[in-house]
């Protein structure tokens, strides 16, 4: 029984290894021009970090820098509790709803199915994968979606599949990039304390890209404001009240109305 | 037994065709269904004009199997837009027009030196009964290549369909998978040209996938429908083109456009 206890608290921490996300003097050039240069973040635990900042501020730049898909300069150190580095972490990513071909015979099942398994999908799914699709989806309260083909979700429904697929297998990171339409509120709402629930129950680190300031100033923990480096960082309140806030979003809303 | 169905069979030259067609058509409609996804109908177009240059290439080399030449163009080419198309900011459809029209021109310029061409025009719509036992072979191993590479292709094809991006994230390696699927096309297109031709190929590879789309809900029943409706399409288009003595490969292509304009109002949505 101790044996038993000890090896799921041995589980539990190394689910938490990852403690903090250190970003030290991150930066990209994309043909001679400068996105990003000297960033400097953490992304902790059990925190959702929130990116933002205008339309080409450099968020999205930032988010593939990150998930490694383009070259920059700079360190991303991955930190334990005990302050030693892990090497490679688990990310999970739910893309932005990008433009796809929503006439396409897929159904969630497959779409899960051919990200999750080796095993072609045209093959048929096997019990035990769809057992685990399943469970994937009960965790984003959209098993009923199973079925469903890919391109008649609806933006919400889509989100909650992608955030399923992105927790399976449990990532160390969770990068949320925001859908700038086609989600109404209550999906939105949903999405969010979805998300809420887990960075408190499972201890992730999420960092979120969003243009929606309501939403920045209900969930996230901290925000980090961008303007092709970070202009401000901190608790949402004190980021929303400072200066570079105040340039960066009251001046463009004012001209917009 | 002259007035059964079966007359056309008593040719071996219709046996062979038959044969081929049987090998053939699962081929397209396989890698259709993909190409089809993946936005790439115009792509495959291209690589079908590239076959021109590849005979022209093999002709001019006086190769006496002109198969090897033309493979190895067909994936040189292939590799080749695509690169082009990953390291260039111009849209991909500019591109891939550039490169079919290249190879056709190159093909005539080649073929057509001394007024040959003729000799050589029938490549542009293929003729399957023209094939001869010992061509079977290579047709069956192109597919149980195609068929076994398929199994691993499928999946990161179908994620890098719906996102780039997240496939990316899942550790799928988006351009290697797209390099593989380009050159699986350009040898399924180079095996067959001769038989199917220039000005066909690509019907053959889109018309099945386009009119699977229409009545599938899954991945699974996509597939198995686009290969079906290639196969019986195939089959069907050969055995008109015996009764009313008329190319086979057009005959085939016809009936697969009409699948698809019966199949369209079944579209759910």
């Amino acid at each position: 029984m101790s044996e038993m206890t000890r090896r799921l608290l041995r589980r539990e921490m190394d689910q938490c290894r990852l403690c903090r996300i250190d970003v030290e003097h991150l930066g990209v050039v994309r043909d001679g021009q400068v996105l990003l240069s000297d960033v400097n973040l953490h992304i902790h635990c059990g925190e959702l970090t929130a990116l933002i900042g205008a339309n080409g501020a450099g968020k999205t730049t930032l988010l593939r820098a990150l998930l490694g898909q383009i070259e920059h300069t700079g360190s991303v150190h991955h930190v334990r509790g005990d302050g030693r580095e892990v090497g490679a972490i688990r990310t999970g990513y739910v893309p932005q709803q990008l433009e796809f071909d929503r006439s396409s015979p897929v159904t969630v099942q497959d779409f899960l199915a051919a990200a999750m398994t080796r095993r072609p999908v045209f093959l048929g799914v096997s019990k035990k994968t769809r057992e685990r699709i399943t469970r994937a989806l009960e965790r984003t309260r959209s098993a009923d979606l199973i079925r469903r083909p890919l391109g008649a979700l609806s933006g919400g429904e889509l989100q909650r599949v992608l955030l399923a697929l992105a927790l399976e297998p449990q990532p160390d990171l969770l990068i949320l990039d925001e859908p700038v339409s086609g989600v109404d509120s209550n999906g939105l709402d949903d999405f969010y304390r979805i998300v809420s629930d887990l960075r408190r129950h499972q201890h992730l680190a999420i960092l979120l890209v969003s243009h929606d300031l309501d939403v920045v100033r209900r969930y996230a923990d901290r925000v980090v404001l961008v303007q092709g480096t970070v202009i401000a960082q901190g608790r949402p309140q004190a980021v929303f009240a400072s200066e570079a806030f105040r340039q960066v979003f009251y001046s463009k809303e004012a001209v917009e109305e | 037994m002259n007035w059964v169905p079966f007359e056309w069979l008593q040719y071996s030259f219709m046996r062979n065709a038959l044969m081929a067609m049987l090998m053939i058509t699962p081929l397209f409609g396989m890698l259709g269904t993909m190409a089809v996804d993946n936005r790439m109908a115009f792509f495959s177009d291209a690589l079908g004009h590239s076959a021109l240059t590849g005979v022209a290439l093999g002709v001019m080399l006086g190769a006496r199997d002109q198969m090897v030449p033309m493979l190895c163009f067909g994936i040189l080419w292939a590799v080749l837009i695509t690169f082009v198309k990953h390291h260039s900011r111009m849209s991909a459809d500019t591109i891939i027009s550039v490169f079919s029209s290249t190879s056709i021109a190159l093909g005539l310029v080649i073929l057509a030196r001394g007024g040959a061409f003729a000799r050589y025009s029938g490549l542009l719509v293929g003729d399957i009964l023209s094939i001869a036992p010992e061509e079977l072979p290579l047709l069956l191993g192109v597919l149980v290549l195609t068929a076994a590479a398929w199994c691993v292709l499928f999946n990161p094809l179908l994620l890098t369909s719906v996102n780039l991006s997240l496939s990316q994230s899942r550790g799928i390696r988006a351009r290697m998978t797209e390099y593989g699927f380009t050159v699986l096309v350009a040898v399924c297109v180079m095996v067959s040209i001769r038989w199917v031709g220039v000005m066909l190929i690509n019907s053959l590879l889109i018309l099945p996938a386009a009119s699977a789309r229409n009545v599938a809900r899954s991945a699974r029943s996509y597939l198995l429908v686009a290969v079906g409706i290639s196969m019986s399409c195939g089959v069907l288009g050969l055995i008109v083109s015996y009764y009313i003595n008329t190319s086979a490969g057009a005959a085939v292509v016809l009936i697969c456009a009409l699948v698809y304009f019966v199949t369209l109002p079944m579209r759910r949505r």
